[in-house]
C-alpha cells in the first residue's frame, strides 16, 4: 500500500522534471538568438525576427540568420539590430546586406533583370509544354480514322467470330 | 518523314541542353558567392594596426598603387595553408600586400607572423568585424586585389597557391597595373 503510493510519488515527480527539462530545452533554444537584444517594441521585434528569418547566412548556407550558431551569423544579427535601433526600415536593411554581399543573402530573390528567368521561366516552360501538348492532341483527333481493306475486313469478321463463347455459336 | 524527325530531334535536343546545364552546375561551389563589390570603390575603413595597437591606419593606404588585401586569422586552416604562396608573392614581386586580420586575437596572429613570416606591407586588425562586414567578408581567406584608383577589381574566396597566382589573380593584376 505505501509502496505503491512511494513509487507513484516518485514517477509522478520524474515525469515533473522532464517536463521541466524540456520546457528550459525549448526555451533556451528558440530565445538564444535574442538573449542580448532589447526591443523597444513587440512590433520592433517581430520585424527583427522577420528579417532574420528571410536573410541567409553566408557560413552555413542552408541556415538563416536567425537559426545559425556561426559566428559571422551573430555578427550579421547585432548589424541588423543596430540598424532596426536606429529607425532603419526593413528595405535600407536588406539594401545595406545585398550591397555588401549580394543577392545570395537573400532567401527570396527580388525580382528584377538578372532574375526573371528564375521567377518566369518556369510559367514559360509550362505554357510552352502545355501548348505543345494541345497542338499534338489536336492534331491526333483531326486525323481521319484508317480505312480497312477487304481482306482485313474479313481477317477481323473472322477473329470476331473466333472470340464468341461457344455456347453462343450457332 | 522530315517532320516526324525534327519533331523526335528537338525535345531530344533540349533535353540535352537542360543536361548540359545541369551537368555544368555540378562543377559550381556553391560557397563562391560573387561579391557585388567587384567594379566599385573599395569600403572606406579606419583600424588599428596589428602591430602597433592604437596607431590607426585608413583605407587611404590603398590609393595610388595596386594592392592585395588579404583577409585571413589565425584560427583559419586554410590562411595557414596559402601563408608560404603569400610570402612568396612578397618576395617575388613588387604587388603591396595588406593583411587584414579579421575575427582574431593580436598574440595568436602576431604569433603566426613571427612563426610563418610576415608576407605584409601593412596589417590592419578587425577583431569585431568592423570592416569585414563593408567588405562583404564571410569568411577567411579572402583577397582582393585593388587598383590604383581604389576599385576593387577582384576577389578570391579560399586559398591562394601558385596556379591560383598565375591564372586567376596575375592577369587581374597585370590588367590594371600602370604600363610602362
Amino acid at each position: 500500500m505505501s509502496s505503491n503510493h512511494l513509487i507513484g510519488n516518485a514517477l509522478r515527480s520524474a515525469a515533473r522534471a522532464a517536463v521541466l527539462a524540456s520546457a528550459l530545452v525549448c526555451a533556451g533554444a528558440a530565445a538564444y538568438t535574442l538573449q542580448e537584444f532589447t526591443f523597444d517594441s513587440p512590433a520592433q521585434e517581430r520585424t527583427f525576427r522577420d528579417l532574420t528569418s528571410k536573410l541567409r547566412c553566408l557560413v552555413c548556407q542552408n541556415e538563416s540568420l536567425a537559426g545559425s550558431q556561426a559566428d559571422l551569423a551573430q555578427d550579421l544579427r547585432k548589424e541588423v539590430y543596430g540598424m532596426l535601433k536606429e529607425g532603419k526600415d526593413q528595405d535600407e536593411i536588406i539594401s545595406f546586406l545585398v550591397d555588401r554581399y549580394g543577392d545570395f543573402v537573400l532567401y527570396q530573390p527580388q525580382i528584377k533583370p538578372s532574375t526573371y528567368l528564375l521567377w518566369f521561366g518556369p510559367f514559360v516552360l509550362i505554357g510552352v509544354g502545355g501548348w505543345l501538348l494541345l497542338r499534338a492532341l489536336k492534331a491526333k483527333k483531326g486525323e481521319p480514322e484508317p480505312e480497312t481493306n477487304a481482306a482485313e475486313s474479313a481477317r477481323l469478321h473472322q477473329l470476331l467470330a473466333a472470340a464468341e463463347p461457344p455456347d453462343q455459336a450457332k | 518523314m522530315a517532320r516526324s524527325t525534327t519533331s523526335y530531334l528537338v525535345p531530344l535536343g533540349l533535353f540535352l541542353a537542360l543536361a548540359a546545364l545541369l551537368f555544368y552546375g555540378l562543377s559550381l561551389d556553391p560557397r563562391k558567392v560573387p561579391s557585388p563589390l567587384v567594379g566599385k570603390a573599395a569600403p572606406a575603413f579606419t583600424l588599428e594596426s596589428l602591430e602597433e595597437p592604437g596607431k590607426l591606419i585608413s583605407s587611404d593606404i590603398l590609393k595610388g598603387r595596386v594592392s592585395l588585401v588579404n583577409v585571413w586569422a589565425s584560427w583559419c586552416p586554410s590562411c595557414r595553408q596559402e601563408h608560404s604562396e603569400l610570402v612568396r608573392i612578397a618576395r617575388d614581386s613588387d604587388i603591396q600586400l595588406i593583411g587584414f586580420n579579421w575575427k582574431d586575437e593580436r598574440p595568436a596572429a602576431l604569433e603566426m607572423l613571427r612563426r610563418f613570416g610576415d608576407p605584409y606591407a601593412l596589417s590592419v586588425f578587425d577583431p569585431d568585424n568592423q570592416a569585414g562586414i563593408d567588405w562583404g567578408v564571410y569568411g577567411a581567406p579572402e583577397t582582393f586585389v585593388i587598383d590604383a584608383e581604389g576599385i576593387i577589381r577582384h576577389k578570391r574566396i579560399g586559398p591562394i597557391d601558385g596556379k591560383v597566382w598565375t591564372q586567376e589573380i596575375l592577369p587581374v593584376i597585370q590588367q590594371y597595373s600602370p604600363k610602362g
